[in-house]
């Protein structure tokens, strides 16, 4: 179905982006053009997302140009998932920063970058053009460089060299990848590729291509042994940059991983067993990364990229429940991952710190808060019936099916350093006495009432909206269910971007 | 030519990634525009270098007379090389600044250990 409003998150995100540069030194307008613009990316997000839940996959020809000659925009369950998910966080890390970011920051900018940042993820969720995909990474990549740089202190800009340079070599392995697809298959349409490449004799080549992509994705999701930039710059920026970047830029790589092999790489044995390495690998080295880490930050650093390898592993094992888990999980992590950080941000403002072993104290002077931020990790480790829990059992059920013992220990291994991490956590930081020699430097209470609602209001929404996923994981595991079948039988996507070609003629 | 165009991408690719294993800032900047370029080659040499006339089809035909030159590959390597040239010049200016702070061209020297996160 041919339908214009898909283009609409791009377009929000982009108008919002737009207008904020015409109030370039008003950072009060700033603020509420930036809540404001979130929210109808929010309702937008809604009603694509209903719309496709309903009527199945959309697409959009740029110029009607007919599907493999023109670009093409689909959104199908998986996309408009996750432009909803980026829609929830986006408003999250908007209200967050209006309060918790420095008006010295928002003077250079951090707003309207912030928006194309968000415009380039729903582009990249929606495009159906591999390069296309490519153009919108390099729109996120620079967005996020900026907003990484943003204040120029020196651990900061120190981080972001490892973090340009990194990407970049990934956006090379990526255009790489691209051109030798070009030169095999003579299209740049995701739907037509899946049907070229299957006529192409030399499957060498293809497999080659293959891996430049997974290298290229690797790199930007953080997997095993090209992960190195991730704990070293995430957690150098201001915590709602860092919020963006661990709940929504990691993902993208995981998103674009799971499009790519299910449209034109479907997995072999040989990608099916290097992924399986990887993700094993990533799980149990992102898991001890995260043991000896005493900053808050850095912990959660580490535990991003150990959860990475449990999507990857999904993504590894390909059949539909290993989907369904992988899927589930990305859904859950996005939320999750992106009120970690803002979370971190909200610890620094109460204590000043966020080394564990100078904080303490937390949950005799703000039981309330406490509370909230327990419900959260509670779900980040996956207690039941919270949502961290329900995609674990499709992950075990479809590796004890496929006799991936590995993936079962590291998953094992995985879930327990992220409880004990935690637990350790929550005790140093909230039980704990504080050390007495330590000044506490609480930003906290002196800030205005509407000011202190303003910074818990994002995490209470993300805390409620990875609850209602917990407790409705009847609702979610429907969606899943639907989104696993579209990756695994990739017929319906086609139909949708060419079919109408065949109508037209 | 196309054997020529073979040689200068994997004189390119090489070199780049020699320089990027180097220590040196300048000379990871350096080699990022080198595989920046590789790629660009490579995807105008994989578009199938023939010398046609313009893809556009006479009013009289329906369908290409001509051998003609594809116009996509070009079209990607235009976009391609707008993007590296942004990535390069914000890249340049990010390691004038590391340079001012750190004072040293060496990547081993960025490392300062954990201070006041914000």
């Amino acid at each position: 179905m041919i339908d214009n409003h898909i283009l609409a998150p791009i377009f929000v995100q982009l108008f919002t982006a737009v207008v904020q540069l015409m109030f370039w030194r008003k950072t009060l307008t700033q603020r509420f053009l930036s809540v404001g613009g979130s929210v109808i990316g929010l309702l937008v997000a809604i009603r694509l997302f209903n719309r496709v839940y309903q009527d199945g996959i959309l697409t959009m020809n740029a110029a009607n140009w007919d599907a493999p000659f023109g670009i093409v925009f689909v959104a199908d369950l998986l996309s408009v998932t996750l432009i909803l998910l980026t829609a929830i966080a986006s408003i999250s890390v908007s209200i967050f920063s209006s309060v918790g970011l420095s008006r010295q920051r928002m003077l250079y900018g951090y707003f309207p970058i912030f928006h194309f940042l968000i415009m380039g993820l729903n582009g990249a969720f929606l495009t159906g053009d591999i390069f296309n995909l490519y153009v919108y990474f390099e729109v996120i990549i620079i967005s996020s460089f900026v907003l990484m740089t943003l204040g120029g202190r020196k651990a900061q800009l120190e981080g972001a060299v490892k973090y340009m340079a990194l990407n970049i070599l990934a956006s090379m392995f990526f255009l790489t990848g691209i051109g030798i697809l070009y030169g095999i298959t003579g299209t740049l349409n995701m739907a037509d590729l899946a049907q070229k490449i299957q006529t192409v004799q030399n499957t060498t080549l293809v497999g080659i291509t293959s891996c430049f992509f997974i290298i290229g994705f690797g790199i930007k999701s953080a997997v095993f042994p090209l992960y190195y930039w991730l704990p070293s710059s995430y957690h150098t920026p201001p915590s709602a940059v860092a919020a963006t970047f661990g709940g929504l830029l990691t993902k993208v790589g995981i998103y674009a991983l799971m499009r790519v092999l299910s449209l034109i790489f479907i997995p072999d044995d040989f990608t099916r067993t290097l992924l399986m390495v990887i993700a094993v690998l990533t799980i149990v080295t992102g898991a001890f990364g995260a043991l000896i880490k005493t900053n808050v930050r850095r912990l959660f650093s580490y535990l991003i990229v150990c959860h990475i390898g449990f999507m990857v592993g999904g993504i590894a094992m390909f059949s539909k429940i290993a989907l369904m888990g992988a899927v589930f999980y990305l859904i859950h992590d996005i939320l999750v991952k992106t009120n970690m950080f803002l979370i971190a941000g909200l610890i620094r403002q109460l204590r000043g710190t966020m080394d564990m072993e100078k904080l303490g104290g937390l949950y005799r002077d703000y039981p309330k808060i406490s509370l909230l931020i327990a419900v959260v990790l509670f779900s980040l480790v996956g207690i039941p019936p919270l949502s961290g829990f329900w995609p674990k059992i499709f992950l075990f059920q479809a590796a004890f099916e496929q006799s991936q013992y590995f993936f079962v220990g590291a998953l094992i291994i995985g879930s327990f350093v992220t409880l004990y991490v935690i637990a350790n956590m929550w005790a140093q930081v909230f039980w704990k006495n504080p050390p007495q020699e330590e000044i506490i430097d609480d930003r906290f209470a002196p800030m205005q009432p509407y000011k202190k609602l303003l910074m818990v209001l994002p995490i209470a929404i993300l805390g409620i909206a990875t609850l209602f996923i917990g407790l409705n994981a009847e609702a979610v595991v429907k969606v899943t269910d639907k989104i696993a079948t579209q990756l695994m039988d990739n017929t319906a996507y086609i139909e949708a971007v060419l079919g109408n070609k065949t109508n037209a003629l | 030519m196309e054997l020529l165009l073979v040689l200068v991408i994997g004189l390119l690719y090489a070199a780049g990634v020699y320089l990027i294993l180097r220590r040196s800032m300048v000379k990871l900047l350096l080699g990022i525009i080198l595989l920046g370029n590789g790629t660009n080659i490579l995807i105008f040499l994989l578009g199938k270098i023939t010398k046609g006339t313009p893809p556009v089809i006479d009013e009289a035909y329906k369908v290409f007379q001509d051998i003609y030159a594809d116009p996509i590959p070009q079209a990607l390597i235009l976009t391609a090389i707008v993007i590296s040239f942004a990535l390069t010049s914000f890249a340049i200016v990010l390691l004038k600044r590391v340079y001012a702070l750190v004072d040293s061209d060496d990547l081993d020297d960025l490392n300062t250990p954990e201070e006041e996160d914000l």
